[in-house]
């Protein structure tokens, strides 16, 4: 094990993949924005440097690069930047990448990574803040990532570039300075397999990205008032691990589900109609949802954090939902 | 202009009637099925046939909601497609397709996109693989013109270019003589450009404009690109203008120009009604028979033995295809995702 930054992690996992897969090719390489880390990525264009081109600001023709190369036998990671800039490449993504290998009746698969970076990160205003996750998942055929932590980063990358699948793998802009312990050489998460990454008896909290530190934090504070959470991470919403939300909501009897999207038609909404609709009869209170208001994003500090989802939120749903 | 080899220009021949049977079926067995929405290849059989000729097996291919002519041009079995486009379980794509569809990987067909400019992106994707992968083969992409509007096409024309990338750019300009501009009349394209290789044309990309309804000049024009795509020069986009089939102009295809009689490639006197002078000076399937007839290439004998053996194959794809079971309802929901790739 060895203590790196969420941005490290990610960038071993695609230096590893590249390393073992000549098919593997970036289609765009700032991969960790225009941050202070992103040099981490000199490493990779240092090694690999005649499989990574850097195109114009063309976002619905890189995103059809990256479905045409795959169909094509590539293994294409595409990098779209801001999660806001895939709407550009919408019609691509959601008619093309996550119709092909449907409509014809499996002859064609897409093998792509389409990578960006989604959340509210101060300053974001309307524009550059997205979270997208859940408008992709009403699209279907697309593999939605969403990694929490330095190792989910490096372990569900590693299969994302391995799916056979067009897989969207959206990194908190926010996460990426985050240290965590991250087991060094191949290593992988399967996609589709939930994380309980915290025990607790008396409420699940469901959160992903990076709603899942704001959850630990929430539960800590919550452990002081004598309420035990269980935070569970989904990691990926396409595959969807049912089963681990089930178990612990059979567990725990309470549901607090958490997203950094706006709440209309939200992942928390789909996560807790899932609930209810499964488990209902295991609900000793009503689900709350913990969304940002269905408004864009406000640019003014104060303004953002109004509407921003923080751990005192959490918490006092989980209040809530215990009380 | 050098006219292709003898045994290419019957195989393209043969590629046009095929084209051309197979569209007469559908619009003959959409009367009794059914299947929706629907767009013929009637008029431009010469530029996918000849295309297509210019291509080798290796070589990839995208195209778009006009896409029956191509997929039987390169070979796709005509009982499959035809069975496709009724949505059973013989389809190529297992009905999942449908018309708008119609897709043969076997064939070198990766994508067949019904949204406009799809197959423009797509192809140059390929294109963008298979010169990583360095093995000299091309991707062609056929699009309408309609697809010019479309900012995909810009994004990628530039990224083409910039990338040298191998793809045939196939813009078949049907619009000429389109009276979509006429109220009541189904839309054509409107480009402020006033022609469509303009606008390639201002991004470097090598571009060539031809009569699509001239076999032998489309022929030229896609071996010549096609060699320059092998050798690295980059993108080129081929321009394939061709007077549109009075038949497409309603929004449902009609064959207003009734079902070929190739016989009158040689006996223009016998031709009449509305679309006499479409039929008489632009059907590429009767210009290429007298090109080919004149030429002393074939005999009309010939011809009309080609187009016994293609009326036999349409009827028994026919027959297939009616036959062939609906797809299984309880599958709906399989193959969304893949398993390998």
């Amino acid at each position: 094990m060895a203590r790196i930054t969420y941005a490290q992690a990610l960038i071993d996992a695609l230096h590893l993949s590249m390393a073992e897969d000549p098919r593997i090719n970036m289609i765009g390489s700032y991969v960790l924005g225009l941050g202070p880390l992103r040099g981490l990525v000199d490493r990779l264009k240092a090694d690999f440097g005649d499989r990574i081109v850097d195109p114009p600001c063309s976002e619905s023709a890189i995103v059809s690069l990256g479905i045409g190369a795959a169909m094509a036998g590539d293994r294409p990671f595409v990098d779209i930047g801001t999660a806001s800039f895939l709407f550009e490449g919408w019609s691509q993504i959601v008619n093309e990448a996550g119709n092909a290998h449907y409509m014809t009746g499996g002859q064609v698969a897409v093998p792509a990574v389409f990578h960006m970076l989604h959340g509210l990160r101060g300053g974001s205003a309307a524009q550059h803040g997205h979270s997208p996750q859940a408008m992709l998942w009403n699209a279907p055929g697309i593999e939605i990532v969403l990694p929490a932590s330095p190792r989910d980063a490096k372990g569900l990358m590693r299969s994302a570039l391995k799916s056979p699948n067009p897989t969207v793998v959206l990194d908190h802009a926010k996460l990426l300075g985050l240290e965590g312990e991250v087991p060094e050489g191949d290593f992988e998460i399967p996609l589709g397999v939930a994380e309980v990454k915290r025990e607790g008896a008396d409420v699940t909290i469901v959160a992903t990205s990076l709603m899942v530190s704001l959850a630990l934090q929430a539960a800590e504070a919550l452990a002081g008032d004598g309420i035990e959470a269980e935070v569970v991470d989904p990691r990926t919403l396409v595959p969807f691990d049912r089963e681990t939300i089930l178990a612990s909501v059979a567990k725990t009897g309470r549901l607090v589900v958490v997203d950094e999207a706006n709440m209309s038609c939200s992942v928390a909404s789909e996560i807790a109609a899932t609930v209810a609709e499964a488990a209902f009869s295991d609900l000793k209170a009503p689900i709350r949802r913990v969304c940002r208001p269905d408004t864009p994003i406000p640019f003014s500090p104060p303004l953002e954090a109004e509407i921003a989802v923080n751990a005192d939120k959490i918490a006092a749903a989980a209040r809530h939902v215990c009380g | 202009m050098t006219a292709p080899a003898a045994d290419r220009r019957r195989a393209i021949f043969a590629r046009m009637l095929l084209m051309r049977r197979l569209e007469e079926s559908v619009a003959l067995m959409s009367k009794d099925h059914p299947f929706g929405h629907f767009h013929l290849y009637i008029g431009q059989e010469a530029t996918g046939a000849a295309v297509i000729e210019a291509l080798r097996p290796t070589d990839l291919a995208t195209t778009t909601h006009r896409n029956h002519g191509h997929l039987v041009g390169r070979g796709a079995d005509e009982k499959a497609v035809l069975a496709e486009i009724l949505g059973r379980a013989d389809g190529c794509n297992g009905g999942r397709g449908g018309t708008l569809h119609v897709t043969d990987r076997d064939r070198g067909f990766l994508a067949t996109s019904a949204v406009v400019g799809g197959s423009i992106g797509l192809g140059t994707g390929a294109a963008h693989a298979l010169k990583r992968q360095g093995k000299g083969a091309v991707c062609a992409a056929f699009f309408g013109d309609g697809a010019m509007e479309e900012g995909i096409a810009f994004e990628t024309l530039n990224l083409a270019a910039l990338w040298r990338l191998p793809v045939l750019y196939v813009c078949e300009n049907n619009s000429r003589g389109a009276l979509g501009a006429r109220a009541g009349e189904f839309p054509t394209s409107e480009m402020a450009a006033p022609k469509l290789s303009g606008i390639p044309e201002s991004l470097g990309i090598r571009t060539a404009v031809v009569d699509g309804a001239d076999a032998d000049a489309v022929h030229a024009a896609a071996a010549d690109a096609v060699d320059a795509l092998r050798a690295g020069d980059g993108p080129v986009f081929l321009e394939a203008r061709t007077e549109r089939w009075p038949g497409s102009r309603p929004l449902w295809p009609e064959l207003l120009t009734g079902e070929t009689d190739l016989a009158l490639a040689w006996e223009p006197e016998r031709i009449a009604g509305d679309h006499a002078a479409w039929i008489r000076e632009q059907d590429p399937i009767l210009r290429y028979a007298r090109v080919l007839t004149d030429a002393g290439v074939c005999t009309r004998d010939d011809l009309a033995a080609i187009d016994r053996d293609v009326r036999d194959r349409m009827a028994a794809a026919r027959d297939f295809a009616a036959a062939s079971p609906w797809p299984d309802a309880r599958s709906a929901t399989d193959t969304v995702f893949a398993l390998e790739a």
